[in-house]
């Protein structure tokens, strides 16, 4: 070993000091990062149930009143436990407390990222009115328009659900099932289409027939938010 | 932080972001945000401060520990507290400002590969004192914030014909559409950078003139 490689190696800090102080960074930003998730958790969790409340009245005209139900074991009940999962679709209910119909999450890959839907659906004319796009990373003055455009997001106020909604191209739009695309976002406005189809051909054999939907329970009304 | 405000040389480091060494029109550094979130003003300006939050604590960091840091693995580190601190910001805005982490979506974590950021750690904070380096840091994105909002601002009045949301021509406005769309964004940076380098160009050809003065006087 000539002195010249000496003096380099003793320059040289130890493997163990390498990975000691990458790890003691790892563990400071870890637990940094597990605090502000922790703090910011019921802030963010708020704000979603929030939104989507918000949401299912906006797709359910003439709703004054919601409640979660939830399918298990063949059947479709009042959701009487907190937060909600993937079998899990909200009633929406008129003035008298009478059944309006169903507002439905669906989700699916977009251009970006996942597009998270919800829409609502008359089962009795099975019909969509209304559809919110609760999330989404499409691209910004492109793909975003599948909620910022009023136009396309109007296609889904009155569209018949039989035999499966198809996006045809713009302004060609000819019978009750289909919708005007959105032009230079094709992808985007099929991906909506793909994960309402999805969606309602998942939920429907696990709805009850028309007119046997479960009843009001209690009371959560829109100001009550 | 040892720093007097009034030391002229602590100023000019701050200043220098501003214009001299603006890390957009000068450095051309953080391209991805710039033209990708420019297309309303609002969106610039939240870009903008959320990159002035990482990059004035990811400085303060990397200068306060600099003497600790093993320069083997010191870029390693350096992602590890910019990442640290953009996964701050990221949670907070989405629990604060919903609608702003919505329209600013994937740009946020993005934060991270910001050049302009990862390069002050290696090429000012590195070396300096926590004082200089966190007004360095100030300048830096505040050069970058100002460059943001004047794409912002320019795209969303010819894009959309609003700014900050506000109707600004009525509705007999066409808007120019292209202008938010992603060549909009290049038309805009190339027209601003032309401008840039046209004053600069010019105050450089006035200041050689004042010398010639002087030499011919003298």
């Amino acid at each position: 070993m000539t002195i010249e490689q000496q003096s380099l190696e003793q320059q040289e800090p130890s493997s163990t000091k390498l990975a000691l102080s990458l790890a003691f960074a790892g563990l400071i930003s870890g637990i940094i990062i597990i605090s502000i998730f922790e703090a910011t958790l019921p802030t963010i969790t708020a704000n979603k149930a929030r939104e989507l409340r918000e949401a299912v009245f906006k797709v359910l005209p003439n709703v004054t009143t919601m409640q979660k139900l939830q399918f298990d074991n063949g059947k479709l009940r009042v959701r009487t436990e907190k937060g909600a999962d993937e079998n899990t679709i909200y009633g929406g209910y008129g003035s008298q407390g009478q059944f309006v119909g169903y507002a439905v999450e669906g989700a699916g890959p977009g251009f970006q990222d996942t597009i998270r839907v919800l829409y609502g659906y008359l089962p009795e004319q099975r019909k969509i009115v209304g559809m919110e796009i609760l999330e989404s990373r499409e691209t910004p003055g492109l793909g975003d328009k599948i909620f910022k455009d009023a136009a396309f997001v109007a296609n889904f106020d009155d569209l018949a659900v039989d035999p499966e909604i198809k996006a045809v191209k713009k302004g060609t739009k000819s019978t009750p099932f289909e919708i005007d695309s959105i032009t230079g976002a094709t992808i985007s406005a099929k991906a909506v289409v793909r994960i309402i189809n999805e969606a309602r051909v998942r939920w429907e054999d696990r709805l009850p027939a028309p007119g046997n939907e479960p009843k009001l329970e209690g009371k959560k009304t829109k100001d009550e938010g | 932080m040892a720093i007097n405000i009034k030391d002229p040389s602590a100023v000019q480091e701050m200043m220098k972001g501003l214009w001299r060494d603006n890390p957009v029109f000068v450095q051309v550094l953080g391209m991805c945000p710039m033209l990708a979130v420019t297309n309303s003003a609002i969106n610039a300006l939240a870009m903008g401060l959320a990159t002035l939050f990482v990059l004035v604590g990811s400085s303060a960091l990397v200068s306060a520990f600099k003497n600790l840091i093993p320069k083997q693995v010191r870029i390693s580190l350096y992602i590890v507290i910019i990442a640290t601190f953009v996964t701050v910001i990221d949670y907070t805005l989405l629990a604060l400002f919903p609608a702003i982490h919505k329209e600013l979506g994937a740009f946020i974590p993005l934060i991270v590969a910001n050049c302009m950021i990862l390069g002050r750690q290696e090429a000012f904070a590195a070396k300096h004192t926590v004082g200089f380096a966190v007004m360095d840091a100030i300048g830096m994105s505040a050069g970058f914030l100002i460059a943001l909002f004047a794409l912002g601002s320019v795209r969303e009045i010819l894009g959309n014909g609003s700014l900050f949301g506000i109707d600004l021509f009525g509705a007999g406005f066409e808007p120019w559409v292209i202008m938010i769309l992603p060549p909009g964004g290049f038309i805009t940076l190339g027209l601003i950078l032309l401008f840039f380098n046209w004053v600069t160009e010019r105050k450089a050809r006035f200041l050689e003139q004042v010398v010639a003065a002087e030499q011919a006087k003298g």
